[in-house]
């Protein structure tokens, strides 16, 4: 039996995490993520889990990364500066193809900046924001339901493609309440077998090796240095590290069409508004507003890797509009891709965008 | 119908938790679609705190309130930055008791806090008091509905309190004449 509840979006992100099976949270708390790790605190140990409050963010996603490599579901959650601070050990996650799930609701920076207000400043820094070449998955929720939905999935593509996976929520979502309806159960696929006797770090299918879960008896070696097949440090073999770096970028960009998630509105459209996040709503409100006027939608659930190939579905297109509550992150990523001139439409402040606001830049254009 | 409803106050007199038991009884009790939202700012008490509930029978797209039609205020600030401009067909119920101003609109005057610490002992609960009222003024949820979600709501061992208080609104709010 599915129950209808008015949960705030950070409760459902804690509570799809819960459902997920997450077992481990280690973090410290920041606004405007702090309740989920309130809750997680409340109600982990009842699962007989465990909940750490690390001295900071350094040590926090550290603390997920051992507790990951123990075969638990693990994640934190996190915001503006707590989110810069774990850069280096997103890195090491990447590096080391340990799954793991970050949430950050987004505040307005750079620094301590706005901590009760939204934005989506951190779009880039998620893809990019630790040193060297890698790439990740980031998912961006616009409603309560989906923290709930998309934070168990995150956890899903974390053990499958054996990545760091981000929910990257904003302040409006992650404190607003709303009604949500909690399915009895969610999906939950494992990590890849790992087969004994084969070198730990050999990809298998998907380009992602086999998970040999600490304590099961495997010794693993596990080195944010460039390491081989079986995890030994190999950090002057040109050739390996070039390999093995692709293969990190590769086992994700590879799987873009599988791992995109996004929905298709009037593709006969001319413009098209392109969203994710908290200004999804806002062109939902323009839509139904205007329900006389041709306004496409492409609506983003998966913002990386980016599904470039959703642009081509719509055939008349004469220009993308993409509102984003920074100042154009994820525009100057379609721009790259797209055959058509971009608008951004950016806003800082921490507001959301109004109707009227979006509708007047596509009513210029009509 | 989409309604939008604005509480503004100062931090610690529970705007936010008004517009969270109201958005629960929409949601949970009248089987309705709601959206809660608010501002704050950093600090924990004092500042001028705004939180707002949009209920409809539809699903809510845009959660941001913008132009509300029913506002609850109960503090001197909070009527200044989030009362003021209050559109001429709106309804505002403030506690007289915080607010000397009064706005374009209609309005009704509820000495909440001052009400909430006489009859009831504890000026806590003023702004369960003002819950009542708006129900009691404009049924945008229905009494069943807001005292279920105040039951749900509330610390334990403060049920008969908050009841009497939800109580204390709606029967000021039935005692008023329109203005």
């Amino acid at each position: 039996m599915t129950r209808t509840e008015f949960w705030q979006g950070n409760i459902a992100s804690a509570e799809g995490a819960l459902a997920a099976g997450c077992r481990f949270f280690g973090g410290y708390p920041i606004t405007p993520s702090t309740e989920i790790a309130e809750h997680m605190a409340a109600k982990l140990p009842k699962r007989g889990g465990v909940f750490i409050q690390m001295e900071d963010e350094l040590a926090s996603i550290a603390s997920v990364i051992g507790a990951s490599w123990t075969g638990a579901r693990a994640m934190t959650a996190t915001s503006g500066p707590g989110f810069s601070l774990m850069m280096e050990n997103i890195g090491y996650a990447a590096m080391t193809e340990t799954p793991c799930v970050i949430v950050n609701v987004q505040r307005g920076g750079p620094s301590t900046g706005q901590p009760t207000m939204a934005a989506q400043g951190d779009m880039m820094q998620c893809r990019f924001g630790s040193h060297g070449d890698y790439a990740i998955i980031a998912l961006c929720p616009a409603s309560v339901q989906e923290m709930y939905d998309l934070t168990a999935k995150t956890f899903n593509l974390a053990d499958q493609y054996r990545v760091p996976v981000f929910l990257m929520a904003d302040e409006v979502i992650g404190h607003m309440r709303e009604r949500i309806i909690v399915p009895d159960a969610v999906e939950h696929t494992g990590r890849p077998a790992f087969l004994p006797g084969t070198p730990p770090f050999k990809p298998g299918a998907g380009l992602i090796p086999g998970f040999p879960e600490f304590g099961k008896g495997y010794g693993t070696h596990v080195t944010g240095l460039t390491h081989d097949e079986r995890g030994y440090p190999c950090a002057t073999n040109p050739g390996l590290h070039a390999a093995l770096v692709k293969r990190l970028v590769d086992k994700i960009e590879s799987a873009t069409q599988k791992l995109a998630d996004f929905d298709v509105v009037n593709p006969d459209a001319e413009q098209i508004f392109i969203a994710y996040g908290a200004p999804v709503r806002t062109v939902q409100q323009v839509i139904h507003d205007h329900p006389d006027r041709k306004i496409g939608f492409l609506r983003v659930r998966t913002v990386w890797p980016f599904p470039a190939h959703a642009l081509a579905l719509f055939r008349c297109a004469r220009r993308f509009i993409v509102p984003e509550l920074n100042l154009g992150q994820i525009a100057r990523e379609i721009e790259r891709h797209a055959k058509v001139p971009i608008t951004s439409v950016p806003k800082l402040g921490g507001e959301l965008h109004t109707p009227a606001e979006l509708f007047a830049v596509w009513e210029a254009g009509a | 119908m989409r309604r939008e409803v604005r509480f503004s106050g100062f931090g610690g007199q529970g705007i936010i938790l008004s517009a969270v038991i109201l958005g629960r009884a929409a949601v949970m009790y009248d089987h309705k679609f709601a959206v809660q939202t608010q501002v704050y700012g950093p600090e924990a008490r004092g500042g001028a705190s705004m939180s707002a509930v949009i209920i409809d029978d539809e699903e809510i797209l845009y959660p941001k309130v913008a132009d509300p039609d029913i506002y609850v205020i109960m503090s001197q600030e909070g009527f200044e930055k989030y009362g003021a401009s209050a559109r001429p067909d709106a309804v505002m119920i403030l506690d007289s008791t915080l607010v000397h101003s009064r706005p374009g609109c209609m309005f009704y005057e509820i000495p909440a806090t001052a009400e909430a610490k006489t009859t009831l002992g504890r000026d806590i609960v003023a702004n369960i008091v003002m819950l009542g009222a708006l129900v009691g003024y404009t049924h945008v949820v229905s009494e069943e509905a807001l005292k279920k979600a105040i039951l749900d709501s509330v610390p334990k061992g403060t049920e008969a309190l908050n009841t009497k208080a939800m109580e204390l609104g709606i029967a000021l709010a039935g005692g008023k004449k329109q203005p």
